[in-house]
């Protein structure tokens, strides 16, 4: 009877062996966003996109990823450390996350203790990347968004007069808005009116947009995400104000939001660093692919997603990384390789790290017209 | 001009928290319990009009009656299955109860309909615009505000001229006596849960026109503001919840546009407090003294 086990172990030890050497020859890839809540349109995107180029990187037959997607419901609390501890019990070495900047700032600070080498598409405070050497971003930061938002104005929209309208109770938005404010200053753009909103107050933004209106604002600067704007765009329209609407990238999105009549974004600009109308054929492909794959036209969020795993994979390749080393180990190598490469991706040529984990890459700015991205 | 459109937006508002109240004061003068799952029966109603008309195609009015008559429907489900068996069990088991309901009724919308918010159209669209396009006031306001006092009025001579009405009353004051003297207590409760999802289905309706966005959440905080008001008019008075709904989205409103944006809710919850404190009751409450 002993013996019938002591075999019957063996076998298992084997098995069990066998199927770790198998594993291993994968790095395995977690991502954490919202899948379901109010942001999941953001979160899906980069999961979908993500898997896109997870496929094409397989396919190549060179380096093989595992992927696994976590929902965090873009929650600051629990929830993400929920989503990161269930993708480390399931053995992640490399995350690629968070998607939101409030679940990034509880889940980087984690990250940073256990040494887990974090890529973000899309979570642009800088609280997600301040003192943390091991966390890297694909987006601008929001400083940048700022810095680049009152920049594009100041070129372009000489002596327009400017009301921001933002959340206050959000760190993307209110972030957005202080280096934006600071900039239009230094830049000479006029910033006439500022109103906020919190997450409990935006059903109504009548006040703002009659203040903004009587302070002779031309312009209305909404470093916000979609679907708040798409209440101010629509209140906006009834009290027959038309300013010219900046956005940034969480307007991104508002032409996939069921129902809403496009008519109502005719005009409105904001700055990103894709656009699904591109006419490089590494974009062209990447949107076939994914209208094909899910219906629809990939945002921005998509494309950081898509580009982030490129990312992983060009560091991974410097750093000399194999499937078989611990997740401390790929993170140090990662670290020390991230400021000195260069990716091509589909959200810019030639992009760059600094140490602090900021990426440097030429943001762009579209306009919709007719329900869709163009170049102005 | 900045003061005049302040209150435009503010008596808009308040209409819409106007009505929300009318169906909590409703259900809480007769059945004497809080229904906070009224809320979300709101976005509910809100939903369905949405189906209605966009995935059917239907005109708008017919949209408004289904997501109504639907609304009437979950109701008096709710109460039947929810509220009904713990008639005779302590308030706090039934306000417990009401807010699973809520969260019960959040979760399926999340199920069913998904999380990513939806655009709304609005019923009516287009503006009026008075002097010289300074001050513009939005039909949709306009037929809140109307659809507020009709309803307000309404549902008055109701409860004081017809024999339901009478009944409602009854039961309101003493539901063991009504039963004594013939009336159907369940029956009356039941009909009043009817009518006040109705008037969830049409806040609906008006909320979503007004603040054309659709989530599984959002009847929760335009809820607890129209419970609020209900509370602010006097809990159980109709002229009350009206008032109520009107001064606290006015107050709202102003508080927003004079004082901070950020501190509106702030004070219009400070406001309450300081009324409650003057006048425990309401500003229209009657002041029932209890007997021991």
């Amino acid at each position: 009877m002993k013996k019938v086990f002591a075999i019957v172990l063996a076998m298992a030890m084997v098995f069990a062996l066998s199927a770790t050497a198998f594993a291993d020859g994968a790095f395995k890839i977690g991502s954490s966003g919202p899948l379901t809540g109010g942001a999941a349109i953001y979160g899906n995107a980069v999961m979908n996109a993500a898997r896109i180029a997870i496929d094409e990187v397989n396919a190549e037959g060179g380096m093989q990823f595992e992927f696994q997607a976590q929902d965090d419901e873009a929650d600051s609390g629990d929830k993400a450390i929920n989503a990161y501890n269930t993708l480390l019990d399931w053995g992640m070495q490399v995350m690629i996350g968070t998607v939101t900047s409030g679940s990034g700032i509880t889940v980087s600070a984690q990250a940073a203790e256990d040494r887990m080498f974090m890529l973000t598409p899309s979570g642009s405070s800088v609280d997600m990347i301040d003192g943390k050497d091991n966390v890297f971003q694909v987006c601008f930061t929001d400083p940048n968004q700022g810095v680049g938002s009152a920049d594009y104005m100041a070129e372009n929209f000489a002596g327009a007069k400017v009301a921001v309208i933002y959340r206050n109770d959000d760190a993307y938005s209110q972030g957005i808005r202080d280096t934006f404010v600071k900039e239009a200053e230094a830049k000479g753009v006029e910033v006439v009116y500022e109103g906020t909103f919190t997450n409990d107050t935006a059903t109504d933004f009548s006040v703002q947009l009659t203040d903004a209106q009587a302070a002779g604002a031309d312009m209305l600067f909404l470093p916000i995400y979609y679907q708040p704007a798409s209440v101010i765009l629509s209140q906006a329209n009834q009290m027959g104000y038309a300013p010219t609407v900046f956005g940034v990238d969480g307007m991104d999105g508002i032409l996939t939001l069921e129902n809403f009549d496009t008519s109502l974004a005719e005009g409105v600009m904001l700055l990103t660093p894709f656009s699904a109308d591109a006419d490089d054929a590494r974009t062209q492909a990447f949107v076939a692919e994914y209208q094909n794959r899910y219906g629809e036209v990939p945002n921005q969020f998509a494309a950081d997603g898509y580009d982030a795993v490129y990312i992983v994979k060009a560091a991974l390749e410097a750093a000399g990384c194999t499937p078989d080393m611990s997740f401390e180990d790929i993170c140090e190598a990662l670290v020390a390789v991230m400021p000195t490469i260069t990716v091509d991706g589909i959200t810019g040529q030639g992009m760059t790290w600094a140490a602090s984990g900021e990426v440097s890459k030429a943001p762009m700015a579209v306009v919709i017209r007719d329900g869709a991205y163009v170049t102005p | 001009m900045k003061f005049l459109a302040y209150l435009v937006s503010g008596i808009s508002l308040g209409s819409i928290y106007a009505i929300i109240a009318l169906g909590y004061t409703m259900v809480y003068g007769i059945a004497k319990m809080m229904n906070f799952a009224h809320g979300d029966v709101i976005m509910v109603g809100g939903y369905i009009s949405f189906i209605a008309a966009n995935y059917w195609g239907l005109p708008t009015v017919v949209s408004i009656v289904i997501a109504m008559l639907v609304c009437t429907m979950l109701g008096i489900v709710i109460e039947g299955l929810a509220y009904r068996p713990l008639r005779s069990a302590p308030s706090l088991a039934v306000l417990i109860t009401a807010i699973g309901v809520s969260y019960f009724l959040q979760n399926s919308a999340l199920l069913i309909w998904g999380a990513n918010p939806k655009a709304y159209t609005p019923v009516v669209s287009g503006t009026l615009r008075l002097f010289q396009g300074q001050l513009s006031i939005s039909y949709v306001s306009m037929v809140t505000v109307a659809a507020c006092i009709i309803i307000m009025i309404a549902l008055t001579l109701f409860t004081s001229r017809t024999r339901m009405g009478k009944a409602m009353r009854a039961c309101s004051e003493d539901k063991g006596a009504a039963q004594l003297m013939g009336i159907n207590v369940n029956f009356t409760i039941s009909l009043t849960f009817a009518i006040g999802s109705a008037l969830a289905a049409v806040a609906g309706v008006l909320l979503c026109s007004f603040s054309p966005t659709l989530m599984p959440t959002t009847g929760s905080m335009p809820g607890i503001k129209a419970f609020t008001a209900a509370v602010f008019g006097g809990i159980g008075s109709i002229p009350g919840a009206f008032l109520g709904g009107i001064l606290l989205g006015v107050i709202e409103s102003l508080a927003r546009g004079y004082i901070s944006t950020q501190l509106s809710n702030s004070i219009v919850f400070a406001v309450l407090i300081i009324i409650l404190l003057v006048r425990p009751a309401g500003l229209l409450g009657k002041n029932v003294q209890e007997k021991v």
